[in-house]
């Protein structure tokens, strides 16, 4: 129960900058050259007599001032009402719904993915600390890190799809297959194979190295030394005592870089042509369909908030002081 | 000079300097071989490189030389990472700073617009801030800067919080000197190390989010940059794989180098925390 109230008064903290982002996105948006409309005429177009788009600008609320419309803007979003998205002709909650699935799907598979590894490859340099396996992984590590994921992206592509053709190179499901079931499954696993590594190598980078410090760090503490005077044997050493406390850095980090892990998605998503949320952002700037653009950012923001009190109840799991004790 | 011994222990802090300088010296010959403009026709589109001698890595799909494009999209790379990373970091500071200085109602209203940034994803923001104010290389830089001063400005004040309490700030404060002078003059100094080894990550960062947004073709067209070669051979990606390759390669090493100097640095201020 005291984790849950720790977390959610955490979660109560972040209201403040989720306001502070909503009211800033939509004043900056104010600066945009071009409202909704305009985008709708110029879709239409172009042209357009003075009556039908004042009649427009009245339909979505335009016609009044700003302060007004941003409260409007706040009220509706409360009642969970992102607006209309005049470009895909359907309310913007519709369409963001639509493509939540695959990058949340893109956004799991890849933090495993990049967890796991990280895990595996931090501990295994740890423990071979400055000889060759530690210097093959920390290299691998720095390298990986420089890499842009839309070129590993692309390479990925050519050498996996092209040349040896053993993966998809984009969409989400073979369109037109009929798979059901099962291979409709494995079908859409095999689709997310190369996003997902794309979107995970850096995060696999960051987390190896953070994950080396880590143990590095603790396998110097004082229980560690007990642990071993008691006689126990490394592995279980590692494993039920280095572990638990080495892993709490990298869970904080998940939270920090949720945020850039969704920013990431939306060139892998593009890359590999995945319709995604991070695809919807780009063709939103595009199209220049602000309303959209708007939800999508609010969903982040959400998203982010919703990550980050997760690891918090993960945190207290980890390190049972932060639930006993009053901080 | 003990600083530079700490440094050229490390070998990966050497490989990463030679590597910088090697980037450092194309953007600085590339008026030199390469005087056209590198966005001109120069010959035949997509000839793979070695196919002809005039053209070291071949050309793109609009018959512009890919070699020349490298050694100025050197230029712009180093450009942008170096303008975002000094408005991201000074910007940083000033906040981290007033926000340590003063604490109180201004560190929390400051923090909270902090963490307002950090919540939404940078790379969402920058689309935003592009889609607005458009993309000329100008807007793009500072839109860069704009998004990544949140954690510089962390780290500052971090530091801030650690120093304001200390005797020679209790000092300053017994000689009447003013909170300008203070937080600039005197405690700044202290707190300025770890910062400007983070600003080596706050760099590789801007290139890569920069390379990111012209390979969607939302920066600046007009300019030689990495990002754009990439984005243009997406196009003849399944044949001639080698105009994204090429370019691809030059941010992996450019990136890589500017983090590998970080390390460096922070190994040879630090040598206490080596190997961490």
């Amino acid at each position: 129960m005291r984790v849950l109230a720790l977390a959610g008064r955490r979660l109560a903290a972040s209201l403040p900058s989720l306001l502070i982002i909503l009211v800033g996105m939509f004043l900056l948006l104010q600066l945009a050259p071009g409202d909704t409309v305009d985008a709708l005429i110029a879709q239409m177009g172009g042209g357009g007599d003075a009556a039908v788009v004042a009649e427009l600008r009245a339909f979505y609320g335009l016609d009044i001032s700003v302060a007004a419309q941003l409260g409007n803007y706040l009220w509706r979003l409360v009642r969970l009402d992102l607006g209309f998205s005049a470009i895909y002709g359907k309310p913007v909650s519709t369409v963001i719904m639509e493509r939540l699935p695959a990058t949340l799907l893109l956004m799991s598979a890849s933090l495993s993915f990049a967890f796991f590894f990280g895990l595996l490859f931090g501990v295994i340099a740890a423990r071979r600390v400055n000889r060759w396996p530690d210097t093959v992984i920390s290299t691998l590590g720095l390298v990986f890190y420089a890499t842009p994921s839309f070129w590993f992206g692309l390479m990925a592509i050519v050498l996996f799809s092209v040349h040896l053709q053993w993966l998809p190179a984009g969409g989400m499901e073979s369109i037109g297959a009929g798979l059901t079931g099962f291979a409709r499954l494995a079908d859409i696993a095999s689709h997310f194979v190369l996003p997902t590594l794309t979107l995970g190598l850096i995060f696999l980078a960051i987390y190896l190295r953070i994950m080396r410090a880590s143990m590095l760090e603790v396998l110097t503490l004082d229980f560690v030394r007990t642990a071993r005077a008691k006689g126990l044997d490394e592995t279980r050493i590692i494993t039920r005592h280095v572990l638990r406390n080495a892993m709490l850095p990298m869970v904080t980090l998940i939270g920090l870089q949720a945020g850039t892990m969704l920013g990431g998605s939306v060139v892998v998503e593009s890359v590999f042509s995945l319709p995604g949320l991070g695809r919807l952002a780009y063709e939103a700037v595009v199209q220049r369909d602000l309303n959209t653009l708007l939800g999508i950012v609010f969903i982040s923001a959400l998203l982010v908030i919703l990550v980050n009190f997760l690891v918090d109840l993960v945190y207290a799991q980890l390190d049972p002081r932060i639930a006993k004790g009053d901080g | 000079m003990r600083f530079f011994r700490n440094y050229s222990r490390s070998p990966a802090a050497v490989v990463g300097l030679l590597l910088l300088l090697v980037v450092i010296g194309m953007a600085a010959t590339a008026d030199w071989f390469f005087p056209q403009d590198p966005l001109n026709l120069a010959g035949r589109p997509l000839q793979w490189p070695g196919a002809n001698p005039r053209f070291w890595f071949g050309t793109d799909n609009s018959g512009r030389d890919i070699a020349a494009q490298i050694f100025h999209g050197a230029r712009i790379s180093l450009l942008i990472g170096l303008v975002a990373t000094s408005i991201a970091v000074t910007v940083g500071i000033v906040i981290g700073a007033i926000a340590g200085f003063y604490g109180g109602w201004v560190d929390d209203v400051l923090m909270r617009v902090t963490e307002a940034f950090q919540t939404l994803p940078n790379f969402l923001l920058l689309l935003v801030f592009v889609s607005i104010f458009g993309s000329e290389l100008l807007t793009v830089v500072v839109a860069i800067g704009a998004v990544s001063w949140p954690a510089p400005a962390r780290l500052t004040r971090a530091e801030f919080l650690s120093l304001r309490s200390r005797e020679f700030v209790e000092a300053c404060r017994t000689l009447g000197m003013r909170d300008r002078q203070i937080i600039f003059r005197e405690i700044l100094p202290n707190a300025l190390p770890p910062v400007i080894v983070y600003a080596s990550v706050v760099m590789a960062v801007a290139i890569l989010l920069e390379s990111a947004l012209a390979f969607l073709r939302l920066s600046d067209p007009n300019v030689a940059s990495w990002g754009n070669l990439i984005g243009l051979g997406r196009d003849v990606l399944r044949t001639q794989w080698y105009v994204s390759a090429i370019p691809g390669v030059a941010i992996l090493l450019t990136v890589l180098a500017v983090s590998l100097v970080g390390q460096g640095l922070n190994d040879a201020l630090n040598p206490r925390l080596k190997g961490r």
